[in-house]
């Protein structure tokens, strides 16, 4: 009685505690690809490990944000941050561990490009608590993937792939991308079937976006020379309803714009993104919501690295900004939003109107973005602006 | 002041093609004289504590006096008349040429003569002024003056083997100007005693002192009190103050008499009282005829100018009645589209004037405005023998209703390098010109003379007659009265509904061309909808050409996390808020800008 008593207390404090999650920025890759515009560049090797020693740092200061929370998800992402050495990711794990409170059931994810992965590293991930591995594809055309500036082949991804099953991994996601300059709806479904005969838990595929100041936009981007190479709007989304429907049959449920999973193996980390709830970003120019405040870390790595760890573009915001934010990170989540009080009177004209544009449906309590809506997403999400 | 000894004032303006250098000169001229007389300087030092003296009104600098030690030793007062240097504004141009005894002729001694050259020297030549020609630019490698001035004795037949060759900006030999403005520019005439006669060659309006008339005095004297009729407007009142032109500020004296160059304030409250052009008299003692040339201008083109804002439309009122205190060219009534809901009809002297209000409009009045295309004054000659000075397009009777129709036309010169001859004879074609006659100016050059219609050349001849010539032909025009023509009123339809601040006036040979282009612009300016919207052009009931905005297939952001999210807003942010400034009409959401589409018709 006495024992079961105190258990529960345990439990009860730990149900009171906020959720949290972490991510972990590491801003260097083998070579930059072509379409990237993240913060991330290589680096020698020395400079990985004054980064990784700076951003210990930044964790052990973050310490007190986590007297009151609980980390559900960690999240080490790029960059490639499988360029790291096993033990370097290790550190960086122990520190997380020294500082915050992982709740028992957290995900731990970390993104890796094959031709970075070796059995030893993934061992080490698994030791250190890691359960989930992002692994970048993109294609399983090997033209595609060098047109992409990609470092490896479809067969370097294939033996990462193995490799992390045989060592237990029992979560994994690969990164799919289509619209590329010169792939057809073929190429594609290709891509599409071998990845599906892997069965991996997770799939992301987006289409690609020509951002600029990256080698594409001078190549794709308006008025460049070669946009004619992109597949035009029609076969974009028919590439789009491809993967829809390609990994519905193969029981994957889309739950986000551009994420399918299988039951239960939805991202808990990126949804917390939509969701709106708490994340701490650590590392050169993350980003973090804590307390109703967005912002940034910088982005000067010299000054990272000099244990400079202050913050920018820092954004309290209003409460016609979180119900702002609500709908239009909310409604990327195939489920939608659901429909408090608030949301049906700021919105009692917008949902209506966009419902007859067959743009939004409201049922059961909530609303969300129909197949049409989710096309033209942007154009539904700025109303809610 | 005792009346001034007029052997010792030179009136002059500087005339020039434009980029000649005028305005440099002109600065270079105030820079290297005297704003006093060294008697002046003495009484001026009082005086000058008047705070509303030092109050300085800075306006367009019409007009400046400065002074100038002359070799003789002896001081001269220049009162340096500004001429606008456009087409549009060429009354006001001819106005103030009268009121002046001299032009200076800036030609760029490597360019050479130019069409506005040759229009501002007539012009000149017309109100009998002595032209002083001045070659500029002969610090540029590719001077030519000697060419230059071979070029001004064959072609405009004046002397001007010694004419000062100098670089404005440097200075350099600048002096000599100054020499030839005391040599060469002739004194004013006039008598003192006689009733007084000034030319109004400007006004500007002050909330203080009301409108400030520039002006010269003919014959006889002004000072304050004198009870003063403006012979034209019939407008009556007693002068308060008289005064001549500092560097951007106005500075009294006792009174201005005949040959001076000076203001006059009567606490007159509008400039339309006092019309440029008019002559002030005194009346008591009045003269018998007004000075020559008097006209009312009159504006030539017209457009629709609505707040973006509905709600701004007292605002647009307002500020368009304070732009017309100083501007009595400046015309508006109110009128309502349908499409674009309550505004106004305005009228201009040209497109660089309509610019000219429309940029003052958005910047010092905050409105943001939609403006439809520009049109000239159509006369519309009805069955029952009534004719209509059409603004609007949207007013035109139904064409069972019309005998015929009529158009302005203009008469124009073109001046260009014989190599583009052919590309510019072809433009003035296409343009409905008729071509009048060529002349040479010298082996490599020629002047091509035209009559074209005011409706081709109001938006986009100008630059379509540069880009033709790689920028080497000039242009000057006249009005010419009005010709019948066969005119047809061209509709757009969007989305199947008429745009009543879409249609424009077209010649009927043109209305095909004109409606494929017009649709093939506002497909490009109206962003794509989630439905398809056509966009037709139509004569009458009868379609003449169609495009379609295709339906939007795709909008999507493929990731968004948490870098990502503050970005992706403020894209988002940027969406709608582009979307706030269209103007929707039935289902469709057209850019503002969309309205002005038919100026970029360009084409090439």
């Amino acid at each position: 009685m006495m024992m079961n008593g105190s258990i529960r207390d345990i439990h009860e404090s730990e149900g009171r505690l906020a959720e949290l999650e972490l991510y972990l920025h590491i801003p260097f890759c083998v070579k930059k690809c072509a379409y990237c515009d993240f913060l991330s560049a290589p680096a020698d090797e020395s400079v990985r490990a004054g980064y990784v020693e700076a951003l210990k740092g930044e964790i052990r200061r973050q310490k007190a944000l986590g007297a009151d929370r609980k980390v559900t998800s960690v999240f080490i992402g790029g960059g490639t941050p499988s360029i790291l050495e096993g033990t370097q990711t290790a550190e960086l794990l122990e520190s997380v561990y020294d500082s915050f409170r992982i709740d028992t059931h957290a995900e731990i994810t970390i993104e890796c490009n094959p031709g970075t992965l070796t059995k030893d590293k993934l061992s080490c991930y698994r030791r250190q608590g890691v359960n989930r591995l992002s692994i970048g594809l993109q294609s399983t055309d090997n033209r595609e993937l060098k047109m992409l500036g990609r470092i490896h082949t479809y067969e370097e991804f294939l033996e990462s792939f193995l490799l992390a099953r045989e060592t237990g991994f029992g979560n994994l996601n690969v990164d799919l991308m289509s619209a590329l300059p010169g792939q057809t709806r073929e190429s594609w479904q290709k891509t599409l079937k071998q990845v599906l005969a892997l069965k991996p838990e997770h799939i992301s595929a987006y289409s690609l976006i020509i951002e600029e100041g990256t080698p594409f936009y001078d190549r794709f981007g308006p008025g460049a020379g070669e946009e004619y190479l992109l597949p035009d709007e029609d076969t974009e989304r028919q590439m789009y309803y491809d993967a829809r429907d390609m990994l519905k049959a193969e029981g994957y449920e889309r739950y986000e714009i551009s994420n399918y999973a299988r039951p239960g193996f939805a991202c808990r980390h990126n949804l917390g993104y939509w969701e709106r709830r708490e994340y701490l970003g650590l590392g050169l120019g993350a980003s973090s919501l804590i307390g109703g405040v967005r912002y940034q870390n910088h982005g000067k790595l010299s000054a990272y690295l000099a244990g400079d760890y202050s913050h920018e573009e820092v954004q309290r915001l209003t409460r016609k900004e979180i119900q702002e934010e609500t709908m239009f990170l909310g409604l990327r989540k195939t489920e939608g939003v659901p429909l408090t009080e608030e949301l049906s009177k700021i919105y009692k004209e917008v949902f209506p109107r966009l419902e007859r544009q067959g743009l939004l449906l409201r049922e059961n309590g909530r609303v969300r973005l129909t197949d049409l809506g989710i096309d033209v997403s942007n154009y539904v999400l700025a109303e809610f602006l | 002041m005792a009346s001034m000894d007029q052997s010792k004032i030179r009136n002059f303006c500087i005339i020039a093609h434009i980029d000649h250098g005028k305005s440099t000169l002109a600065d270079r001229i105030i820079e290297m004289t005297g704003l006093l007389t060294s008697r002046e300087m003495q009484a001026q030092v009082l005086d000058n504590m008047d705070l509303e003296r030092e109050r300085g009104i800075t306006i367009k600098a019409q007009a400046v006096r400065t002074v100038y030690k002359a070799d003789n030793g002896e001081e001269y007062i220049f009162n340096l008349i500004d001429t606008p240097g456009h087409v549009d504004f060429n009354y006001e141009v001819s106005r103030s040429l009268a009121a002046c005894d001299g032009a200076i002729l800036v030609v760029d001694a490597a360019q050479g003569i130019e069409a506005q050259t040759l229009a501002n020297v007539y012009l000149a030549l017309d109100h009998d002024l002595d032209v002083l020609p001045v070659i500029n630019k002969i610090d540029l490698p590719s001077a030519e003056p000697q060419r230059v001035i071979d070029e001004i004795e064959d072609v405009i037949g004046i002397e001007a083997q010694d004419a000062p060759q100098i670089s404005a900006k440097t200075g350099q030999n600048v002096r000599d100007v100054l020499e030839a403005i005391v040599t060469r520019i002739p004194a004013p005439a006039g008598d003192a005693q006689a009733p007084l006669k000034a030319l109004i060659f400007d006004s500007v309006y002050d909330s203080y002192k009301g409108v400030i008339v520039f002006c010269r005095i003919k014959e006889g004297t002004v000072k304050r009190g004198t009870p003063v009729r403006m012979m034209a407007t019939g407008a009556e009142a007693d002068v308060v103050e008289v005064g001549y032109f500092g560097a951007g500020q106005f500075i009294p004296c006792e009174e201005l008499s005949a040959g001076m160059v000076g203001y006059l304030t009567a606490s007159i409250k509008n400039v339309k009282d006092t019309r440029v052009g008019d002559t002030i008299t005194s009346r008591e003692n009045p003269c018998a005829e007004p000075l020559p040339g008097y006209k009312k201008v009159l504006p030539m083109v017209y457009c629709g100018m609505y707040p973006a804002d509905g709600a701004k439309y007292p605002d647009l009122r307002d500020a368009l009645e304070k732009l017309q205190l100083n501007d009595a060219s400046l015309q508006f009534e109110p009128e309502t589209s349908i499409a674009l809901g309550f505004g106004f009809r305005c009228g201009f002297l040209g497109l660089l004037h309509l610019e000219i209000i429309q940029e003052r409009l958005e910047r010092e009045y905050g409105l943001d405005l939609v403006t439809t295309a520009p049109g000239v004054i159509y006369k519309v000659h009805r069955t029952n023998g009534e004719v209509i000075e059409l603004t609007n397009p949207s007013n035109l009777p139904d064409p069972a209703e019309i005998e015929y129709m009529e158009e302005p036309m203009v008469s124009a010169e073109i001046m260009v390098t014989t190599e583009f001859i052919g590309a510019i004879m072809e433009l003035c074609q296409e343009r409905r010109g008729i071509y009048l006659g060529m002349e040479y100016m010298e082996e490599t050059r020629a002047l091509l003379k035209y009559e074209l219609p005011l409706n081709e050349i109001i938006y986009d001849f100008f630059d379509a007659l540069k880009s033709r010539s790689r920028g080497y032909a000039s242009f000057d025009y006249d009005m010419k009265g009005y010709v019948q023509a066969e005119l047809v009123k061209l509709d757009i339809l969007i989305n199947k509904e008429e745009v009543d601040a879409l249609s424009f006036i077209v010649h009927s040979s043109t209305a095909y061309e004109r409606g494929r282009k017009m649709c093939e612009k506002l497909k490009e300016e109206i962003p794509r909808h989630l439905f398809e919207i056509p966009i037709q052009a139509a004569v009458g009931s009868k379609i003449i050409a169609r495009e379609t905005v295709k339906a939007m297939r795709k909008d999507v952001l493929a990731k968004c996390y948490g870098g990502d999210i503050t970005r992706k807003k403020k894209l988002l942010e940027k969406q709608k808020e582009g979307k706030k400034r269209m103007r929707q009409i039935g289902n469709v959401e057209i850019p503002q800008k969309a309205f002005m589409s038919v100026l970029k018709l360009d084409d090439r």
